[in-house]
């Protein structure tokens, strides 16, 4: 089956993609690509205990890149007739500068790249009424879990992507990618005011994956998660042992490790882990992968958006950094293949190195073992966002679910706080990875102002030494 | 290149659809056009550039008390034509809210701003590389730690926007804004450390290559050798960059949405004393030195000054018109949205009254302390509802009344209700930044430092 097609239209015919590569090769170009974009979304929000609002949107346009040695142009346009694309295309062509002239053919070879990510139930297919349904059942099933439940704000959003990639090597591919996610916030109010609990699940799937989801289940949970923080102590403060739970922990690797191993940062040399290519880098059960072909996970994609098919990519091998995550550029320079990993937010964006599912595969400790094991510290259920500067391998990222770790044992739940350390020495700092293992929550990774879905996941973990950035003593 | 449209055949568009409203529909169309240029210099060659245009349309339809909504992201009248057939599709889904609504007139006159330069329409693109560039060389050299360039850029947009509703508002507004920015690699001993600079204004010629560059410079070494403190209760001065981020986040919890909602701690306290007596916060986007400055809001309304905290005690909320009808009082001008978004409510433009003493006069006054000049996590640490407030920190150590070693990979943590009440001395130095707020040095009595 042809991953272009998928029984839809071609979204830009072959000829006028290869004029308009042409056109952008016109001024002696190296590489010149055009990338089509066609999504369609929707969202549907009950809020304050009513169906506030049902968004519908529609982004279609193309990005036109053209590399001249070491400089990019770029040029977008959301006018797909042969005039918009012109333009663009010269608009490209002259942010790029070339030097020569005269007009190149460009034979486009149509690729039958991997087959887009299977769907059973396009939510496009699906009457609104349903999803709000869904909507409606979580709100009940967060206010009736408990009357200290005060807010509930309950989301489904949809999502229908189509692109098209063609470039002046001669490629021509495309892919669909859909994406169904739901998430449940709640308020809780209590003696010392109020307390948050969300939670949210992701899929690069159909509307079939509420028949694996209640979300009712879902909406209790995110209900228990900020009734749970009522009752809380604040978080303490200083260095101390952290062991992260099941899936909470994807978010700590994304960002410890994750974004250092994007090869665009690397050769600017503001990653820590630059020019350490076989090297030691984490201690020795430590295997990081990052994997853009888990099926139905939030980071998955048949082809990047530089038309490269998705791989499963080993950075961390036992505790050895065996290699960095490549776009087709920063690959191109280096004379190897990208690994994949070059994504954009949408066509109105330049592509670059980007994880996808990012996730730290198991050890063999038993998780009750590790918690039994601490006598002071902090376990983890739920990370919240991070951040990281990679030059300095410093981060820092929030805890939405923790408890102490009092005598080897689980005790008080802790307020809402952030947690900081320095990427490399968590790394090393890692003694004990269990055999459990869970994805976390969805995620939107943001850099360079450009926001990409994601994925990360976990085994139970213990960090010998983070900080915890509480106010208790 | 594509022709631009005028703001007014914006505003044409945007009446041209509200004129397919039925009886008894409401009807907002807001149009936005959008042009970017970006220039990114690296080992003095151009990294890339990029030049954008961007247009969409967004369609809210609102009827017997439901409200709907869609856009698309071009002009294109057949794309229009649907949003709006798909707006009216959704609204058949939501729950009858009697407050829904469009804005309605309010006959306050939009101030007078000039956002608009229409020198940078004319400014050669060469002459916008060539400032990346030197941007890029000048920070390079501007001190022998800086040992690389993580990113130099310069970025400008020109944005026109109108909003046209079946209630009679036709509103029309344009503006332009240009920034550079650099972020620079300083080493030493083995140790990299990361600082950033950048330079604002409406034009090019605003811009300065020189402070852009110098200011990375300066907080890429600043932190060379710095240490982490130990653990401990202490007093911190929160540099203009920090407070800045600190009352954008306060300002963020006065939406009268958030408060409706039950999410903001300060639900329910319109009156009472929630700061300091010497603390009062004003949000007024019609200030022109706020970068965020804009004469009207995402409904049309004119923006307006609304002072929110008032020598300590909570006065006002902010509102678009939907919270406004709910709170049974009027629009503040405070509609907050793109063209892919329904308004919400928020502020734009927050400022304390500063107070007389410079940074220096206040350090010279504390004998143990630490001045934090940059925080992370406040996306992560900070929760808005309970007022937990928990973010990474670095700065430099204030040993009796000096500034001493510079200290970094500590967290701050307190709630925002104490941080307010633990404002003892507000600085003269406000200065308007690259957000939604303006930063000026606050003195917090006492922050809880988790380090070693």
């Amino acid at each position: 089956m042809n991953a272009v097609n998928d029984g839809a239209p071609l979204m830009l015919a072959p000829d006028v993609l290869s004029e308009t590569l042409a056109t952008a090769m016109g001024t002696g170009a190296e590489f010149a690509e055009v990338f089509v974009e066609d999504r369609r979304s929707m969202s549907a929000l009950f809020d304050d205990g009513r169906v506030e609002e049902l968004t519908s949107g529609r982004d279609r346009g193309v990005g036109l890149r053209v590399v001249v040695g070491d400089t990019t142009g770029f040029a977008h346009t959301a006018d797909l007739g042969p005039s918009g694309l012109t333009a663009a295309a010269e608009a490209a062509a002259a942010a790029a500068r070339g030097g020569g002239g005269g007009v190149r053919q460009v034979v486009l070879d149509q690729h039958t790249g991997p087959a887009p990510g299977p769907v059973e139930i396009m939510p496009g297919d699906v009457p609104k009424a349903r999803k709000v349904a869904l909507l409606e059942q979580a709100d009940s099933a967060a206010r009736e879990s408990d009357g200290a439940v005060t807010q509930v704000a309950a989301r489904y959003a949809d999502s229908h992507r189509r692109i098209q990639v063609a470039n002046s090597d001669g490629l021509l591919t495309g892919d669909r990618q859909v994406r169904t996610l739901f998430s449940v916030s709640c308020v809780a109010n209590g003696d010392m005011g109020m307390q948050t609990g969300r939670e949210s699940i992701g899929h690069t799937l159909g509307f079939e994956v509420f028949d694996e989801v209640d979300v009712e289940d879902l909406a209790r949970r995110a209900a228990g998660r900020a009734l749970l923080k009522l009752e809380a102590v604040p978080a303490p403060s200083g260095e101390m042992p952290v062991v992260i739970g099941p899936g909470g922990g994807g978010v700590l690797f994304h960002e410890a490790c994750g974004h250092g191993l994007e090869a665009d940062l690397v050769a600017k040399s503001a990653s820590v882990f630059a020019g350490r290519r076989a090297e030691v880098v984490a201690a020795p059960m430590v295997t990081l992968v990052d994997d853009g072909t888990m099926p139905g996970e939030w980071g998955r994609y048949a082809i990047d958006d530089e038309g490269r098919p998705a791989q499963r990519n080993v950075l961390i091998d036992e505790g050895v950094l065996t290699d960095y995550m490549w776009d087709h550029l920063r690959a191109r320079r280096e004379g190897r293949a990208s690994s994949g990993n070059g994504r954009r937010q949408g066509y109105r964006h330049l592509p670059m190195v980007r994880m996808t599912n990012t996730y730290l595969g198991v050890g063999d400790a038993d998780p009750d073992e590790i918690i039994a094991d601490t006598t002071h510290g902090v376990y983890v259920a739920q990370l919240g966002g991070g951040q990281v500067n990679t030059a300095t391998g410093d981060f820092v990222f929030g805890m939405t679910e923790a408890y102490m770790i009092e005598d080897g044992r689980l005790t008080n739940p802790i307020r809402d706080g952030n947690l900081i350390g320095n990427g490399p020495q968590t790394l090393l700092d890692i003694d004990a990875i269990a055999g459990d293992f869970a994805m976390g929550s969805p995620g939107t990774c943001g850099k360079d102002g450009q926001g990409v879905p994601v994925g990360d996941g976990t085994p139970t973990l213990r960090v010998t030494r983070l900080t915890v950035g509480g106010t208790a003593a | 290149m594509e022709r631009r449209p005028e703001v007014g055949e914006l505003l044409d568009l945007a009446e041209s659809v509200v004129g397919l409203a039925v009886a008894g529909e409401q009807l907002e169309v807001v149009v936005v056009h959008e042009r970017e240029t970006e220039a990114r210099a690296y080992g003095g060659e151009v990294e890339s550039l990029t030049v954008a245009e961007s247009r969409g349309v967004g369609v809210r339809v609102v009827s017997g008390s439901r409200q709907g909504f869609a856009y698309t992201g071009t002009l294109d009248r057949d794309a229009v034509e649907e949003a709006l057939a798909e707006a009216r599709d959704n609204m058949s889904f939501a729950t009858p809210d009697e407050y829904c609504g469009v804005a309605e007139p309010d006959g306050v006159v939009p101030a007078d701003l000039d956002l608009y330069s229409p020198a940078l329409a004319g400014h050669p693109t060469d002459d916008k590389v060539a400032m990346a560039l030197e941007l890029e060389r000048l920070t390079l050299s501007a001190d022998e730690r800086i040992a690389g360039i993580e990113s130099a850029e310069y970025l400008d947009s020109a944005s026109e926007t109108a909003v046209a509703t079946t209630t009679g508002i036709r509103s029309t507004s344009r503006e332009t804004g240009c920034l550079l920015s650099a972020n620079a690699l300083a080493e030493h001993d083995g140790e990299t450390q990361t600082g950033f600079g950048f330079s604002l204004g409406r034009e090019p010629g605003d811009l300065d290559i020189e402070v852009a560059s110098r200011e990375a410079a300066e907080r890429a070494t600043r932190m060379l050798g710095a240490v982490k403190p130990p653990s401990g209760r202490l007093t911190v001065v929160l540099d203009p960059w920090v407070s800045a981020q600190f009352l954008g986040i306060v300002g963020g919890t006065l939406s009268g949405e958030m408060v409706q909602k039950g999410r903001s701690l300060f639900a329910e306290r319109l009156g009472d004393n929630v700061a300091a007596p010497g603390v009062t916060l004003i949000d007024d986007p019609t200030d022109m030195c706020a970068f965020t400055a804009s004469a009207t809001d995402g409904e049309g309304l004119a923006t307006r000054r609304n002072v929110l905290i008032d020598g300590g005690r909570l006065d006002r909320f902010v509102h678009n018109s939907q919270t406004a009808r709910r709170a049974g009082t009027v629009s503040t001008g405070s509609a907050i949205r793109g063209y892919s978004s329904t308004p919400g409510a928020g502020v734009r433009a927050v400022s304390v009254v500063p107070g007389t003493l410079s940074q220096a006069d206040l350090v010279a006054g504390i004998d143990d302390g630490i001045l934090i000049q940059g925080v992370s996590g406040l996306h992560s640490g900070v929760n808005p509802v309970s007022g937990d407030f928990s973010t990474g920190a670095e700065g430099i150590r204030i040993r009796g009344g000096q500034l001493a070693e510079p200290v970094r990979e500590f967290t701050i943590a307190s709630t925002i209700q104490r941080m307010l009440f633990d404002i003892e001395a507000i600085g003269c130095d406000l200065q308007w930044l690259p957000m939604k707020a303006a930063g000026v040095t606050l003195v917090i009595g006492e922050l809880t430092i988790s380090g070693t």
